[in-house]
């Protein structure tokens, strides 16, 4: 009974899985190198330090990053006076009103959550030809395909095909859902100057960025796969030991 | 001294138990419970089940003291959870990957009861039990599945509420009086958190009384015949104990392994999105385990017959014990259900399938097939091929096919394990 129950399972998770179902008509997504695929992936912190940079430079004249505090970016390397230093040459408007009742711009503290380029949704859309940039914060998460598709996206811009009725102020995108797009291409050679000397191509740019994004998205990446690690380990070496007295206990009785 | 002490102890333990028996109970219940000795792996299943559901109660009790039931806040707080909680992470994706193991482990458990048999004469009511304890954790799961407010949690709790639309002349109403407003909202939220509390310790109360109906005849074997002496049996402990914890660190391993490497392969993105009443999802899709009944849904043209046939996909489940008409219980000695079964696996893993992808062309038409299938194999086949069937001998005894089976000598049937 054992061996068709378990294939049985096996389909019944791949053909169940939503991963399975794909949209028509996009090409496949080419799959990235990352630092952080498989059980032992960890942040490639250089990355998410250039990625980090590419975020502020470009992406963030449009797209908030929600989830995130400044105190997060000790996680991608910087020090606490790294932190502070970055935070500082942000201006946000305190929580509470000051002693005169007045609310009050002062410099970000490493407490405060990353503040965004619009104050609310409609001000984004005004600005932005009624198309609502996302929160990156979660982008990776948030879409089939995680990494692999925004790294798709910020590198997936092409003329469109003779015949393909692009609408007046959209992109042609290969690997969005429909492939008209109102993001204009993003990236473009040297759109930043890396202070490693990394030589900021495009597909450098999104590669480190969508780095950034993904630690956004899971900052717990690393403690999880070490975490992991143990557990499977510890949970082998039970199964065994467990097993062994199964196998002494059941001697007698077969 | 520890002579003394342990007297001590006993002593107290013995006052206790003339008045609330107990220690007792558990002795007889769980020590010398005399259980078919022939159990294969296939019954491990029913207390992984009962493990997962305390882990489910354990981490969800956990989560529940940082959620914030609020429309406008419960995605946040969600991903406060998952970035500020210590080892919040790890409390939610065990809940979340939780929630499907846990369906995992009760789709094999009720696939094992119907090839071999243990629904039959007298275990009825165990397997009604266990049909009620489905039910729960559908709606359980349902409820639970809105709580983060995502896309998909928001689009989901519409879709299926709106199912009661379907009731001719109340129906609206009823959804309204579901919904606690005119649309799916805050109201909603925060009676769908509240029932999502409860219901697991409805479940276990279930559970309680599906262990009472167990116990009543004990397990159900491969051979499915009936217990005839202690020499067909061997008790709970150490045999089963033993057995039942390596299948549970088996278990742990598949578990761990989604909840520390693939956290989000069996839930959707879109769940990752906050929800918005604007927009909806491309696809909305069920998590995996609801699939088979959504594409029974959407495989009926009619909306009401569709609801009727999705329910009763599961209602007929009670049925079972009747609808079954041979007086065999495994299908190893029933030459034609023994294959007749896994049609209906692959029947049910065939919805699943259509579930998952968007209604067009080829999915239609398998879904529409597989539908008629699953109402065809329990309402005409399964009293039919009772009837028709010619089934193999069954053997005298548990202990007389054990012992042809491995050839080995019965060494103290039913005695406790000698020490060396």
């Amino acid at each position: 009974m054992l061996k068709p129950f378990l294939a049985a399972l096996a389909l019944l998770v791949l053909a169940l899985s939503p991963h399975a179902a794909c949209a028509q008509e996009t090409p496949p997504l080419p799959h990235q190198q990352w630092s952080f695929d498989g059980i032992f992936g960890t942040y490639d912190r250089a990355a998410e330090q250039r990625g980090f940079q590419v975020y502020k430079e470009v992406c963030s004249t449009c797209h908030p990053v929600k989830h995130l505090y400044f105190r997060d970016l000790t996680d991608i390397g910087y020090t606490e006076d790294e932190v502070k230093a970055i935070a500082s040459t942000y201006q946000v408007t305190d929580e509470q009103p000051n002693d005169e009742g007045q609310m009050f711009q002062r410099p970000a503290r490493p407490s405060d959550p990353i503040p965004g380029p619009f104050p609310n949704d409609q001000a984004a859309r005004a600005a932005n030809n009624g198309a609502l940039p996302p929160d990156l914060s979660m982008i990776v998460k948030a879409r089939e395909g995680g990494p692999d598709y925004v790294f798709g996206i910020l590198t997936g811009y092409k003329d469109p095909p003779p015949g393909f009725n692009l609408l007046s102020g959209m992109y042609y995108n290969e690997y969005f859902p429909g492939h008209q797009i109102a993001m204009p291409p993003p990236l473009s050679d040297n759109a930043v100057t890396y202070a490693d000397g990394t030589s900021a191509t495009v597909p450098q740019m999104a590669h480190d960025v969508v780095t950034f994004l993904t630690w956004a998205a899971e900052p717990n990446l690393e403690p999880r796969h070490r975490t992991g690690f143990k557990v499977m380990l510890f949970l082998i070496i039970m199964a065994g030991i467990f097993y062994a007295a199964k196998r002494k206990i059941w001697a007698t009785a077969h | 001294m520890a002579q003394t002490s342990l007297s001590a102890t006993s002593r107290i333990i013995r006052w206790i138990d003339y008045r609330l028996p107990f220690v007792a109970m558990l002795q007889h219940e769980l020590y010398e419970y005399p259980t078919p000795r022939n159990l294969s792996y296939w019954w491990n299943f029913g207390s992984l089940s009962g493990i997962m559901l305390v882990v489910m109660i354990v981490t969800g009790i956990f989560l529940a003291m940082q959620y914030t039931p609020h429309a406008s806040l419960a995605f946040d707080s969600v991903e406060r959870i998952m970035r500020d909680v210590d080892y919040g992470w790890m409390l939610r994706y065990a809940h979340m990957n939780g929630a499907s193991m846990f369906f995992a482990l009760l789709y094999i458990h009720m696939f094992r009861g119907l090839y071999y048999g243990s629904y039959k004469q007298p275990r009825e009511l165990l397997w009604i039990l266990g049909v009620i304890i489905l039910i729960l954790a559908i709606m359980t799961a349902f409820m639970g599945y809105v709580l983060p407010w995502g896309q998909m949690s928001y689009w989901a709790a519409t879709v299926i509420t709106n199912l009661f639309s379907a009731i001719p002349l109340i129906g609206q109403s009823i959804v309204t009086f579901l919904w606690g407003g005119f649309t799916v909202g805050n109201p909603t939220l925060n009676r769908f958190y509240a029932l999502h509390y409860l219901l697991p310790f409805v479940i276990l109360a279930v559970v309680l009384l599906h262990l009472i109906a167990l116990h009543r005849f004990g397990s159900n074997n491969p051979l499915g015949i009936e217990m005839k002496g202690p020499q067909d049996t061997l008790p709970f402990h150490p045999y089963f104990t033993i057995k039942d914890l390596f299948g549970l660190a088996v278990f742990l391993l598949i578990y761990s392994f989604f909840v520390f490497y693939a956290p989000n392969f069996l839930g959707s993105s879109d769940n990752y999105i906050p929800a918005n009443p604007m927009q909806t999802p491309n696809h909305i899709v069920p998590e995996w385990y609801l699939l088979p009944y959504y594409a029974i849904l959407r495989s009926v043209p009619n909306k009401l017959l569709g609801v009727i046939m999705a329910f009763g996909s599961i209602f007929l489940l009670f049925l079972v014990p009747w609808l079954d008409s041979s007086p065999v219980r495994s299908a190893r000695f029933r030459p034609v259900y023994k294959w007749v079964f896994w049609l209906l696996v692959i029947d049910v893993i065939a919805l699943g399938w259509v579930g998952a992808n968007p209604p067009e062309g080829l999915v239609v038409m398998v879904g529409q097939i597989a539908t008629l299938y699953y109402f065809v194999h329990f309402l005409i086949l399964f009293p039919v091929i009772g009837r028709l069937e010619r089934p193999k001998p069954l053997p005298a005894s548990i202990a007389t096919a054990v012992l042809q089976g491995s050839g080995a000598r019965l060494g103290g049937a039913g005695a406790p394990l000698a020490k060396s």
